[in-house]
């Protein structure tokens, strides 16, 4: 028998069960198939515009910053303002996803942006959020051809851009978007939910930001309140 | 690694003696457990949220072979690769395997426990492969070549000056007169060497906190960023976990998140929660080109349907050992082996044997305050006293005090013989004690009156208060 047979043998009989038992195969389809919600705390079930609020505050709480523009347009602008205030160089690298391929770089002519993952030497990086949770100030970005995981934890600066259209009351909420998107396929290989940038309390229990990804995570919410938006979670 | 449950007793003695240690766990006390508090405050809906989390868990557990198989299929279909270990050995061998398949000379790790269960470091070491802990309390004390003392802070046990004194012994090549007062500064060495091994590794090993049936998702919880850049800059990402990782859904594994960082470091959310679905994607720039999964049984599917199934539901979140007296007196390395505080004193035994670890299931004062805050509501003290009794009829218990216990027994059995000794018993003390109403020495008691006094019993026994009506 191999070791697989054999555990779940080992569970079965622990259980008392029997794998064809189709009761017991139903309640396991079901669940998966349904996968219901549970309880979701209420601070997160409110209209759309306070939803990104409440994410702008939560994101805050956990040490990230937060700017909000009016468009898209306005971001490249927005980004070189956070660099100058920051003192940072004005060049960053990010993936070649086709809404941050869409802004207008050109109104930034001292800006330097690369695209492609990180090899571990770029001081700044901009990533695109897939979603952004208001519960807890969260974001959610997924890996893929034009999104580098590597954005995310290798640079010192980690800017992501979030279209307030994108935020929701709670994780479940993404979760049904993240179905939708992949059309119940498998998931992207990466789905990194981000809250606030790294830190370590493993010393003395000192929170100290900058462990070892991003020392700085500063959040760009494009446009405010969106009535309609796909914040609610049904 | 090493049993030393054991010398519990000696450990503990040592423990309490160490001045250093002492200091570092009173930052135990000190920041977890008002930290916990402050978060569950702000969340109306946590008693309900622990229910929830309760009954997915019991529900996974009593379908665990189902979830399983369904588990293991979407691996698959995602591209990835299911190991199954039925014990440690076979763990530590399907890793080295696949480490050995991908020629590896560096491997780096992100915080697991099991890894810790099944001792796969010195297994990869002795095959040669250097093997680099990631999490920054993991990679201090494995400089220091110590076990974890906490299941979330395993360096809680020292201060920052030893962890200076570890970087200036094993960071050579960097200047003897640089500055590491602070703990700043040791975090910034500690990720610039560290920066390297990511990018040097050829493998890359994290735990799980869950691996989700629905998606065949693994996902880790972490606040450094570590178990990241070990899985997504090597060629192979390797996951080791016990069979009881198994969540349902996307959306269980969400109701449990709510109740873990806020058990565990009093976070609302922990700041990267990661899911990883098999190996990187035709086009994707970056992530590992294979992806493993080692299931690791190791005593579980035995734990199902006993009195002990309970502990299954374990999130490892600490907060049991935040909690536990115990615990802020004699820290976690005490314990012996992997697992400390009240949840390590319930599955050590079940893993190394009660022979071995029947120490553990007895330290304890039985207050309950590991229950009352564990997440996943185990009762954690019942089960110490299944220990107890299992350890008791298989007369491991040591002679004086299954003497003790048969005297009092006997006793117990016959009221009013009981009723007389205990009455006369208290008289004789009290008259022993005179005035002040404390014993400084008493025979067969020098464990106790060694480090206090002994008070001696005051007013009538409770029996004779009983019977006399005085019932306030």
């Amino acid at each position: 028998m191999s070791a697989r047979d054999q555990i779940l043998h080992a569970v079965r009989r622990s259980l008392n069960a029997h794998g064809a038992d189709s009761a017991r195969r139903k309640a396991v389809a079901h669940r998966l198939a349904r996968h219901p919600a549970g309880t979701i705390p209420e601070r997160g079930q409110v209209p759309h515009r306070d939803q990104v609020a409440l994410f702008r505050a939560m994101a805050k709480e956990v040490q990230a910053s937060v700017d909000v523009v009016e468009s898209t347009d306005d971001v490249p602008a927005a980004i070189a303002d956070y660099l100058r205030a920051q003192n940072l160089p004005q060049s960053l690298r990010r993936g070649g996803d086709e809404r941050l391929a869409a802004l207008p770089w050109d109104t930034q002519k001292t800006l330097e942006v690369t695209t492609g993952a990180s090899a571990g030497d770029d001081l700044v990086a901009l990533s695109r959020a897939f979603g952004g949770v208001a519960e807890t100030g969260t974001l959610v970005l997924l890996s893929g051809p034009d999104n580098p995981s590597t954005l995310n934890f290798l640079p010192e600066v980690h800017i992501v851009m979030i279209e307030a259209d994108d935020i929701a009351g709670d994780y479940e909420a993404v979760w049904n978007r993240l179905r939708e998107h992949t059309k119940g396929g498998v998931l992207p290989r990466t789905v990194n939910m981000i809250t606030g940038p790294s830190r370590s309390g493993d010393i003395e229990q000192t929170i100290l930001l900058g462990a070892h990804g991003p020392k700085q995570l500063h959040i760009i919410v494009v446009g405010t309140n969106r009535p309609g938006g796909k914040g609610s979670r049904r | 690694m090493e049993i030393r449950s054991p010398d519990f007793a000696k450990n503990s003695s040592r423990a309490l003696h160490d001045a250093q240690l002492q200091r570092a766990l009173g930052n135990v006390k000190l920041g977890f457990i008002a930290k916990r508090r402050k978060a569950i405050d702000k969340l109306p809906e946590f008693e309900r949220l622990r229910d929830e989390a309760r009954a997915i868990k019991e529900h996974t557990l009593k379908h665990l072979d189902l979830y399983l198989e369904a588990y293991e299929k979407k691996v698959l279909e995602a591209g990835g690769h299911v190991h199954w270990a039925a014990d440690a050995r076979d763990a530590r061998r399907i890793i080295l395997d696949i480490c050995r398949e991908a020629d590896a000379k560096t491997v780096t790790k992100g915080k697991s426990m099991i890894a810790e269960e099944v001792a796969l470091n010195p297994h990869l070491e002795q095959a040669g492969i250097d093997v680099v802990e990631t999490d920054l309390g993991e990679y201090i004390i494995q400089l220091r070549n110590e076990p974890p003392s906490h299941i979330i802070a395993p360096a809680v046990h020292l201060n920052k000056e030893q962890v200076e004194a570890d970087f200036r012994r094993c960071h050579t090549g960097l200047p003897d007169g640089r500055d590491l007062d602070e703990p700043v500064q040791l975090l910034g060495e500690a990720r610039a060497v560290l920066r390297q091994k990511y990018l040097d590794a050829d493998v890359g090993i994290t735990g799980a906190n869950f691996l989700v049936a629905e998606t065949g998702s693994s996902i880790i919880v972490t606040n450094e960023g570590n178990g990241d850049l070990t899985q997504i800059l090597p060629k192979v990402h390797i996951v080791i976990a016990s069979l009881e990782k198994i969540t349902p859904t996307l959306e269980d594994a969400s109701q449990i998140l709510r109740v873990l960082a806020r058990s565990a470091t009093g976070q609302e959310f922990s700041v990267y929660t990661t899911l990883s679905t098999g190996p990187k994607r035709p086009g994707d720039p970056d992530g590992p080109g294979d992806y493993h999964v080692v299931l690791l049984d190791n005593g579980r599917s035995a734990m199902l349907g006993t009195p002990f199934e309970d502990m299954l539901r374990c999130i490892r979140c600490g907060a049991c050992m935040n909690h536990c007296p115990v615990y802020h007196s004699v820290g976690g390395h005490a314990y012996g082996w992997v697992y400390g505080g009240p949840m390590g004193a319930v599955l050590t035994p079940t893993l190394i044997g009660i022979d071995k670890a029947g120490h553990l299931p007895n330290a304890s004062t039985f207050c309950g305050r590991c229950e009352a805050v564990c997440p996943m509501r185990i009762p954690l003290p019942k089960m110490m006293r299944h220990w107890r009794e299992r350890e008791f009829e298989r007369h491991l218990t040591p002679v004086v005090q299954r003497a003790g216990l048969g005297a009092w027994a006997f006793f117990a059995r016959r009221p009013r013989l009981y009723h007389a000794l205990t009455s006369m018993s208290a008289a004789v003390l009290r008259a022993m004690a005179g005035r002040k109403g404390r014993l400084a020495r008493l025979a067969l008691a020098r464990g106790w009156t060694r480090f206090r006094d002994l008070p001696a019993p005051q007013g009538r026994t409770f029996q004779a208060q009983w019977q006399s009506g005085k019932r306030a």
